[in-house]
């Protein structure tokens, strides 16, 4: 569904940053994949490349087998503050791709209304954002997103601006989203505890330059929930990975 | 007074008792200062007979906006309304213009470099050019005409509006416009459903100095090229010695340029009103 080889992103010119260095990376279809770094390693970059709000420097990146080149309602993008539009009711916000792209009402007003239903926020359709918590904002969110039934979610740091219990209903309304539509998902995170929770992979990043180290398939069982958190073997991946990112930190 | 004070628990009378405080708190200085004026001023006017005082202003202005002429032509008894409403026109229409005009300039500035690049200068090497000193232009192409004045007051309104515009688009959220289109928008609608209503509270600030400036415009055009108006009035009256109409005239305007602010202010709030509703935060 997406695949990057030897994809570099370098920022201002010639001796400028290089955010990804020859990346190489895949993500198959109905998988959810995790992006683990500190901040300033390019996980956030090769997430705006995929969804075309940026152009790569070096290399091939493609998307369900063409190359992006501009943002499309195919790729769905959850922003790390919501980034809905504030002067637009919850409805609006939710409907806004549907409508700019012409398709008919009795089309997408229904899935509209599901999509609502499943994020908890049927009564709200009338709110406008500044009306809403975070936690009600970040809903509205997936629910834009997921309305035009992309073909990949890419969510990133969406629960980062979250306070502790919010993220975790957060990350449970997630789960049990991606359980039921079992959408490509590519979730950008710095937090070890929400990429193991959540993902099927977590591909961990490195920063100057930014390079994906390792690869940690999650092999928990599926449905999960938050109450994983604590399990045993939740806690040897944690470790696993925590030693890894030490390494990586090490070498620099 | 002593209804607001027993009501004082509930809302509404507060708010009034509140209002009305305020009120008699912005009258305090205008009142006094005119009552002093009035104080100065011995048979009725002060300096030597050069100005007169408020009651005779007061006075010549109830005749001119209200007064029926009987004999021959005075221009100033009865045709107040029809001089405000000559230069209330001139001023809607230029400043219509200058919005047609300015608000899609200036977005254009703000949204593409190379607009900017093209555009952008020449307005700054425009814009301090006093728009007095567009008179004789003015005066050339349009003549002594009513349309003069309306070329003046859209020049005056465009440059704040175009500024305010072009910042209030180049402050647009970065993130707001990746959203749309990532949602599938084109360009059109990113400009028209996103940019355009994040921009408006940079665009109201620039309506609301254009059109004090459009005020200024129309008055020193009727002063000079156009034929009506209370401009043209203000400057006839100071010629014939009525210094009585010319300070009626002034509050006039006063008042005018207050009132149009006004309406200005309360459609800017009803059209942000989605910037000042309080979080219900559960």
């Amino acid at each position: 569904m997406i695949s990057f080889s030897k994809v570099s992103k370098v920022y201002g010119g010639a001796q400028g940053v290089r955010a990804l260095d020859h990346v190489d990376f895949n993500v198959a279809e109905g998988e959810f994949v995790a992006l683990l770094g500190p901040s300033g390693c390019g996980k956030s970059t090769l997430l705006n490349l995929v969804a075309g709000f940026e152009k790569l420097s070096e290399g091939t990146m493609l998307f369900d087998g063409q190359a992006v080149s501009r943002p499309g309602p195919d790729r769905g993008v959850v922003f790390q503050e919501a980034s809905l539009l504030p002067w637009l009711t919850v409805w609006d916000n939710v409907v806004f791709g549907p409508k700019v792209q012409g398709l008919m009402r009795n089309e997408y007003e229904p899935r509209a209304h599901e999509i609502l239903k499943i994020v908890g926020l049927e009564a709200f359709h009338k709110a406008l954002p500044v009306q809403l918590s975070g936690g009600m904002r970040q809903r509205v969110g997936i629910a834009r997103a997921l309305v035009m039934q992309p073909k990949a979610l890419l969510m990133d740091e969406p629960f980062g601006a979250l306070d502790a219990q919010t993220r975790l209903s957060m990350q449970q309304l997630l789960l049990e989203v991606w359980q039921r539509l079992k959408t490509t998902v590519l979730f950008v995170t710095h937090d070890i505890d929400e990429a193991i929770l959540l993902a099927d992979r977590v591909c961990v990043m490195t920063a100057r330059p930014g390079r994906i180290t390792k690869e940690i398939p999650i092999d928990l069982r599926r449905p999960r929930s938050i109450d994983d958190l604590t399990n045993s073997e939740f806690t040897h991946f944690k470790a696993q990975i925590m030693a890894e990112m030490r390494g990586a930190h090490d070498q620099h | 007074m002593s209804k607001a004070e027993s009501k004082a628990g509930t809302l509404v009378p507060v708010q009034l008792w509140e209002r009305l405080r305020k009120t008699v708190l912005a009258l305090l200085l205008p009142v006094t200062l005119v009552w002093l004026w009035q104080l100065a001023g011995t048979d009725g006017a002060i300096a030597g007979g050069a100005l007169p005082t408020p009651d005779r202003v007061w006075a010549a202005w109830m005749k001119w906006a209200f007064g029926t002429s009987t004999f021959g032509l005075n221009p100033y008894i009865g045709t107040w309304t029809q001089s405000l409403w000559f230069s209330a026109g001139r001023v809607v229409y230029g400043f219509a213009i200058a919005i047609a005009v300015g608000v899609p300039i200036g977005m254009i500035i703000g949204w593409s470099k190379l607009a900017s690049a093209m555009i952008d200068p020449t307005i700054q090497w425009l814009r301090p050019v006093p728009i007095t000193a567009w008179l004789p232009i003015s005066i050339a192409i349009f003549g002594i005409r009513d349309f003069g004045a309306v070329f003046l007051i859209t020049i005056g309104a465009f440059y704040p509006i175009v500024i305010n515009t072009t910042q209030g688009t180049r402050d647009v959220d970065k993130n707001w416009i990746r959203a749309a289109l990532m949602m599938g928008a084109g360009q059109r609608d990113v400009l028209t459903r996103v940019v355009l209503p994040a921009a408006l509270p940079s665009i109201f600030t620039g309506l609301r100095i254009g059109l004090g400036i459009a005020w200024t415009a129309v008055i020193v055009s009727e002063m000079v090229a156009v034929k009506s108006g209370l401009g043209y009035v203000l400057w006839d009256a100071y010629y014939v010695g009525r210094m009585d109409i010319v300070i009626a005239d002034m509050v006039s305007i006063g008042l005018m340029g207050f009132m149009s602010d006004l309406l200005i202010v309360s459609i800017e709030i009803w059209a942000l009103r989605w910037r000042r509703l309080q979080s219900f935060d559960a």
